[in-house]
């Protein structure tokens, strides 16, 4: 008995073995061409889950089912206006026929390689054919400017006829036309970083310096032009203010001095005589002080009976 | 590939002499149990969600909770924080988290200069929140879901900011431009299948390049010194003008004061006259006589020096001039 029952072990244990080497799993992300030596045999297959082969003589070879990354090294590259640009872009694809991508490029890094290839082309080509702003805008939006530059910037700024968008389609059309004899999609191709070279970059920071400058004067002057208005206007209000009073008080007093004149003259007419009589007495009231000397003479109203008593007297 | 696991190897069972098929037994049946319990159960916590494969293959979806899968490595599960925010950062880098979250930008100037519309330079740092919508697109459509993710987010914002000028993005383009981006960037993350939730792109900080800085610290400046001019100038106004409005008016009424008191005088002075005047007439010689004793007396005790001199001796008078000193005393 113990002999017999090691041999349904040995015959599990076979089994197991072969299974093992037979049995492979697929996961989501992957697809998987079976190769017998070295040859493609059979569909890909593409659905997840648990696969079998013929064992020892068969292979897998998994490839990525996913969207890939290609990220392009950043180039300088020269626009249509012969400016130095920085460029640096990536793009997405995915092995769509691995069937063809496993005969034609065999792995993934063979695949970035061509990739490079064809996209820094791409985009090399559609740089050099256009200006920089078809680079840089998406759009013709309306852009709003610092009031001190908009005319100046409005003649500046051309309008661009494709954009970014367009160049960047243009770039992937050309792309298309080569992928797929490695078995690739490519799905999107975008810029990632775009800047001037680094000589240039200096003159764009000296260009938008003198533009802030400009308008940092602008604001300048301003404050100080109007800061003159405004002084002017006080001293003109100030002018017109006191002379008006001026002129208002002068009317007043002169109206006055008018209306006592004839009221004097009204009351004194009824006698001149007894005024000058009245108003003489009243002045030497108000003008002798004790300076002055007064020689009266004898022949005089007041001491006339200092000479005389009473020969005039009646 | 990250997602295969190994096929359990096969399981050779050797019996050592001497120990009995039953204690072989119920080990193996003791082992056996343990690896059921420690590769079947499983829990997904709240804030994820569990993928479950089987030989690779995605079979089931499930919620947070204590969950049960085929054991031995025949089902695999792969957990998915779909309830978590997550964030990137563009521009800089947060160093250390807390309640005074450090935060490092240098060496990221690659990542923030951009070009502006009208062709300048601006420098741009950003946050990107997102959350996995989709775990099983997340997991198995695109290899490298963040930077994916970080790429696109250059990409897009480097388009908005492509059409728009360096003024706006500075000023007032910034809520504008973080809703323009989380926008786009959502459309790319739809188009390339990620997954992904884009819950907000924001600008975190907007600046001009550091070597355009002090220019546009200037610009700030001078329109701070227009308004100083301005504010001034009126200051000084506001100073002089009120002020000579009320001297203005006092010089007004003060010659209303003047008119009043001369009219006044005017009446008041022709009133008495008129009324001494129709006295007078009544004994005109009398009262003009009386009148002008009163006045005498009154004015005689006030001078200094009184000289009577008779009638004929008219020429006294230049001698008396020599002795002028006399009359201080």
């Amino acid at each position: 008995m113990k002999k017999l029952s090691v041999i349904p072990i040995v015959i599990a244990a076979l089994i197991v073995i072969v299974v093992s080497l037979s049995a492979y799993t697929v996961s989501e992300v992957e697809q998987v061409i079976v190769t017998q030596f070295g040859r493609p045999v059979g569909d890909p297959v593409t659905q997840a889950g648990l696969h079998f082969k013929t064992p020892f003589v068969q292979t897998v070879n998994r490839f990525d089912k996913r969207w890939l990354e290609w990220d392009g090294s950043p180039e300088q590259l020269p626009t249509r206006n012969k400016k130095f640009i920085w460029l640096d872009t990536f793009a997405r694809w995915r092995i769509a026929d691995p069937l063809l991508f496993f005969k034609s490029v065999r792995d993934e890094r063979s695949a970035q390689s061509r990739l490079d290839d064809i996209l820094d082309g791409a985009a090399r080509d559609a740089v050099a054919n256009y200006d920089l702003i078809e680079l840089v805008r998406g759009t013709n939006r309306e852009m709003v400017f610092a009031e001190e530059l908009a005319d100046v910037k409005r003649q500046e700024i051309k309008k661009v006829e494709h954009g970014r968008k367009i160049i960047l389609a243009k770039i992937l059309e050309q792309a298309r036309k080569m992928s797929p004899q490695y078995g690739i999609e490519l799905v999107d191709v975008r810029i990632k970083r775009l800047n001037y070279v680094e000589s240039d970059r200096k003159g764009v920071y000296a260009r938008m310096i003198s533009e802030r400058k400009r308008i940092a004067n602008k604001y300048r002057s301003q404050g100080q032009g109007e800061s003159a208005r405004i002084r002017g206007r006080k001293e003109r209000d100030l002018k017109q203010i006191l002379s008006d009073a001026y002129r208002q008080a002068e009317e007043i007093r002169g109206k006055a001095d008018a209306e006592a004149t004839k009221i004097y003259a009204d009351a004194y007419n009824r006698s001149p005589d007894f005024y000058s009589f009245t108003r003489t007495l009243d002045t030497y009231k108000e003008t002798f002080d004790r300076n002055t000397w007064l020689i009266l003479s004898t022949d005089g109203d007041l001491l006339k009976y200092l000479q005389k008593a009473g020969e005039n007297a009646q | 590939m990250s997602y295969s696991y190994q096929q359990s190897g096969s399981q050779r069972l050797q019996i050592p002499k001497g120990i009995s098929r039953r204690a072989v037994a119920t080990a193996a049946a003791v082992v056996a149990a343990v690896v059921f319990l420690a590769t079947g159960f499983y829990t997904i916590a709240a804030d994820e969600v569990g993928i479950v494969l089987r030989f690779g293959r995605h079979v089931r979806t499930v919620d947070p909770g204590l969950h049960l899968k085929v054991p031995f490595w025949i089902e695999n599960v792969i957990p998915v924080p779909t309830q978590r925010k997550l964030k990137e950062e563009f521009g800089f880098r947060t160093l250390q988290a807390g309640v005074r979250t450090q935060y490092t930008s240098r060496g990221y100037e690659e990542e923030t200069l951009m070009l502006t519309g009208d062709l300048n330079i601006g420098s741009v740092e950003w946050i990107v929140q997102y959350q996995i919508k989709d775990p099983v697109n997340f997991l198995f459509r695109v290899r490298n879901v963040r930077d994916t993710l970080r790429a696109a987010s250059e990409a897009v914002m480097r388009e908005v900011i492509g059409d728009r000028s360096v003024n706006e993005v500075l000023t007032t383009g910034r809520t504008e431009v973080g809703v323009a981006a989380t926008v786009a960037l959502q459309n790319v993350m739809d188009q390339y299948e990620t997954g992904v939730d884009i819950l907000l792109v924001q600008p975190q900080t907007i600046t001009p390049p550091d070597p355009v800085k002090p220019s546009f610290n200037e610009v700030n400046q001078s329109e701070q010194e227009r308004a100083r001019l301005i504010n001034e100038a009126e200051s000084e106004y506001q100073e002089v003008i009120p002020r000579a409005r009320g001297e203005a008016e006092q010089l007004i009424e003060t010659a209303r004061g003047y008119a009043m008191e001369r009219v006044n005088e005017a009446k008041g002075d022709s009133k008495r006259f008129i009324a001494i005047y129709q006295e007078y007439a009544k004994a005109k010689d009398v009262t003009r006589r009386r009148l002008y004793l009163e006045a005498m007396r009154e004015v005689l005790p006030k001078v200094g020096r009184k000289i009577v001199i008779d009638e004929k001796a008219k020429n006294v008078l230049p001698l008396l001039e020599l002795s002028g000193k006399a009359v201080q005393k």
